[in-house]
């Protein structure tokens, strides 16, 4: 007897966990799809707006989704000092490549480890407001605490999509991705467009930490979990449609949630690397095209 | 009639839903001095990069002493003799001048170190570089940046050097300079296509013209055919 | 030639010396501690092959580093094969995953390698988690050989040590000045026109991932008769990843001796550290120093040294 409901479930777990995969994403999205930055230390804002929230419950009992909304300016400026940073020193000299990652993956190591040190390595959890309850589709059940960041993580995406295809800023920022001279010969400044696509970028996955943290345990080591799930993501969306950084993230919230159900939670990983070979493997540009 | 050097049959190049070459054939013959024109995103460069290898062709063939390119990747084309230089120099900053020499003299032209070193210091003298050959490319002046992507392309001893763009920016003195560089290594035999927006030079160097607009060939002739084709014209200006 | 005889005598030399050292049984905190700065010494050469001679940046040393200690294990476990063995054989699994991880992703742009890197040594921690011959995620004890020479097998393992770190210091200077070490540079300052200019990128891309691996797996292969208690938090541990970064861009990643000053340097730091600051903050501040390294001085030392020497 093939288990039928076990497979459903998994189906639907899978589902939404798409959702939050999506807008952990998005930020990679955005820095790595449209400008081409491999910002490397991106899981660990996650990490850190996951802390946050866990600090504003701690401290005022605030909803995480609340306060992760609340962080989302202090997150933006930070993006937007690093993206200066690292504009000064590398992209200006044109000498991004090997020092830029190692610049973003300083900045990575160095987030994780003051973690360790302020908050150690036990693992953080936060109980939203609405645990226990949860809603029956189809014989299916359904918690709150699994849709509502999974659909907070929707409306994430499509704020974005929105913000990229109708707003001034967002046009610009789709515009520096495809021709940088254009753009400033349009008098748009790339540098102050790019300083604020990171800071969302940034933003976003800050937010996303936020979410992130009422549905799984954290800990300062958890950003590594999420390289390969990101940036899985982002190629297999296509680096930078944020249509099809949902569809991938769906595909990957799926895939692992089959596989954690029938091979144990222990292979997860092992699917976001293998999707992001694939998807490496798959894509038709080559060295010189891109 | 000897065979052509270098062929290029129907070739087909896309970018997404844009057409960049449209079945863009040509020939060039040994120790022919070939010119290669039209507007800005005409698909010169990537034509280029198509006979290079740096792009691979969606349609069509390319044939080097009559043997398809195909899948050969740009190192090989570049040790069969097709060389190419950059419009934008890339010089290889962490070297010398003269070491950056090495790099095509050892890899292309299969040279031991030693005679490496003579070999390049003897094109560096050709070019007029010798003064500079023990500093870095950083401190070098434009024109002399092209004479290095120059004196580059030659240590790889080509067949066939497509020098794209080279007199770009360059005073009226400068371009009479690597003019006459060209001149002397067509003399050596050295067939060269030359891709450029300087009219007087293409017209005084070449003894045949392409000309290439919107992906595809509209003219081809001798310099004084061409410049009074009315189809280049239009191109050139509009209508 | 007589470069080559000088560089022989002088590798020579240094485990001579070693080997002086180790037979006058001094404190053994010393072989302790020198072990571990050694073994950086490789790791940081390996690193810097790739790295600072190609300039594709590898994110994952643990990964290779604890394929060389697990293939150790391994190999004891089943038929406890002499220490040679490990050590070839370590070396040459991890230049096969050196191997592999190339040639799926050097075809692309450097920055799909790095980020392949990254998640690698996850990937590889959870299947040694899930692979039980080897102890899994509760660890596995190794009995170290009986009756080794200097009397201690931590002393032996010193001078091992040495003896591997002169062979890949050596093996990092011989590449850098034949002509593969000016193709890996030419590809490393702009890899289109390398290509163009008759270089075959992908295959030293290839040979420099495969080197790199390997030195980095053998410098793992001791690991479990130095610890004799083996896990993979201790095997994956995030210092070897920032180490292996920091050492070489501190030191210089241009040249063979720049891994050498930087593994030095701070690998005495750290050990000198570890009594007196906790093991994260050691790592903080190891986070500090390298970003502060590649914002300030990306040229590392070797290159602050040759901008004072020319003035």
């Amino acid at each position: 007897m093939f288990a039928w409901d076990l497979l459903a479930n998994a189906v639907v777990a899978g589902l939404l966990l798409g959702g939050v995969y999506a807008a952990v994403s998005l930020g990679v999205s955005v820095i790595f799809g449209l400008l081409d930055i491999a910002n490397i230390a991106q899981p660990a804002f996650l990490i850190l707006g996951a802390y946050a929230a866990y600090v504003m419950y701690n401290a005022f009992g605030l909803d995480p989704i609340l306060s992760g909304l609340l962080f989302t300016p202090v997150f933006y400026l930070v993006g937007a000092a690093v993206y200066r940073v690292y504009y000064g020193s590398f992209e200006r000299r044109g000498e991004e490549s090997l020092r830029g990652l190692v610049f973003f993956f300083g900045i990575l190591f160095i987030i994780e480890v003051s973690l360790s040190l302020k908050f150690g390595v036990d693992y953080r959890l936060v109980q939203s407001g609405y645990v226990g309850k949860s809603i029956e589709v189809g014989g299916i059940g359904i918690a709150y605490r699994l849709l509502v960041p999974c659909l907070v993580g929707l409306a994430m995406t499509l704020a974005l999509h929105l913000f990229l295809a109708r707003t001034f800023y967002g046009r610009a920022i789709m515009a520096v991705s495809q021709d940088r001279l254009a753009l400033r010969l349009m008098g748009a400044n790339p540098v102050k467009i790019k300083t604020v696509a990171f800071g969302i970028g940034i933003a976003a996955a800050s937010l996303a930490g936020a979410l992130l943290i009422t549905i799984t345990p954290v800990i300062p080591s958890t950003d590594r979990d999420y390289i390969g799930r990101m940036f899985a993501i982002t190629v297999l969306g296509g680096m930078g449609s944020i249509g099809g950084t949902l569809v991938a993230a769906i595909i990957l919230g799926i895939a692992e949630s089959l596989m954690s159900t029938f091979f144990g939670p222990s292979w997860a990983q092992a699917v976001s690397f293998g999707v992001l070979l694939a998807a490496l493997a798959v894509r038709p540009a080559g060295l010189f095209g891109r | 009639m000897a065979a052509p050097l270098l062929e290029v049959q129907g070739v087909i190049k896309r970018f997404g839903g844009f057409t960049a070459l449209n079945r863009v054939s040509l020939h060039v013959n040994p120790g022919e001095r070939f010119g290669l024109i039209g507007p800005n995103g005409s698909g010169k460069t990537t034509l280029i990069n198509c006979i290079s290898g740096a792009l691979a062709a969606d349609g069509g063939r390319i044939l080097f002493e009559g043997a398809d390119l195909a899948a050969l990747p740009p190192h090989r084309r570049t040790r069969l003799g097709i060389v190419r230089s950059f419009q934008i120099p890339k010089p290889f900053t962490s070297m010398t001048v003269l070491e950056n020499l090495h790099i095509p003299l050892e890899y292309a032209a299969h040279e031991r170190a030693q005679a490496a070193d003579t070999d390049a210091m003897e094109i560096l003298r050709a070019i007029g570089l010798e003064a500079k050959a023990h500093q870095r490319p950083a401190g070098l002046t434009q024109i002399e940046m092209r004479k290095l992507e120059l004196a580059r392309a030659l240590a790889a001893r080509p067949k066939l050097l497509i020098s794209d763009e080279a007199m770009a920016g360059l005073s009226s003195a400068e371009v009479d300079d690597i003019l006459a560089i060209l001149f002397r290594l067509s003399e050596q035999g050295i067939t060269i296509v030359m891709i450029e927006h300087i009219m007087r030079a293409v017209m005084r160097f070449s003894e045949r013209i392409v000309v290439l607009d919107a992906g595809e060939r509209i003219a081809e002739g001798t310099p004084e055919e061409i410049v009074r084709n009315p189809a280049v014209e239009k191109a050139y200006l509009g209508e | 030639m007589q470069g080559t005889g000088r560089t022989f005598l002088i590798g020579l030399g240094v485990v001579l010396a070693g080997v002086l050292l180790a037979s006058l049984r001094v404190n053994p905190y010393l072989y302790f501690a020198g072990y571990v700065i050694l073994q950086y010494i490789v790791i940081a050469t390996a690193w810097n092959i790739l790295g600072g001679y190609a300039g594709y940046v590898n994110f994952g040393t643990p990964a290779f580093f604890a394929l060389g200690a697990y293939t150790a294990v391994y190999l004891i476990q089943s038929m406890r094969a002499p220490l040679p063995v490990l050590i070839l054989a370590g070396g040459l699994v991890s230049a096969l995953l050196g191997l592999g991880i190339g040639y799926l992703t050097l075809r692309l742009r450097g920055v799909f390698f790095s980020i392949a890197t990254l998640a690698l040594s996850i990937v590889l921690q959870t299947m040694i988690i899930n692979w039980e011959y080897v102890g899994g995620s509760r660890g596995i004890s190794v009995i170290r050989p009986s009756s080794p020479p200097f009397g201690n097998y931590v002393t032996f393992l010193f001078t091992v040590m040495v003896l591997l770190a002169v062979i890949a210091v050596t093996a990092a200077r011989f590449i850098e000045r034949s002509w593969v070490g000016r193709g890996l540079a030419a590809l490393r300052d702009n890899e289109e026109a390398a290509e163009c200019m008759g270089v075959p990128t992908l295959r030293l891309k290839l040979f420099a991932t495969t080197v790199s691996g390997f030195l980095l797996g053998v410098a793992g292969a001791p690991f479990p008769y130095y610890v004799t208690f083996v896990e993979p938090n201790s095997a994956f541990n995030l210092d070897y990843a920032v180490n292996a970064l920091a050492m070489p861009m501190i030191g210089g990643t241009t040249s063979w001796i720049g891994p050498v000053i930087g593994a030095v340097l701070l690998g005495s730091a750290q050990q000198l550290a570890t009594v007196t600051i906790s093991s994260e903050m050691n790592l903080f501040i190891v986070g500090i120093v390298l970003v502060a390294f590649v914002v300030l001085a990306p040229e590392g030392i070797l290159g602050l040294v040759r901008r004072l020497r020319s003035r």
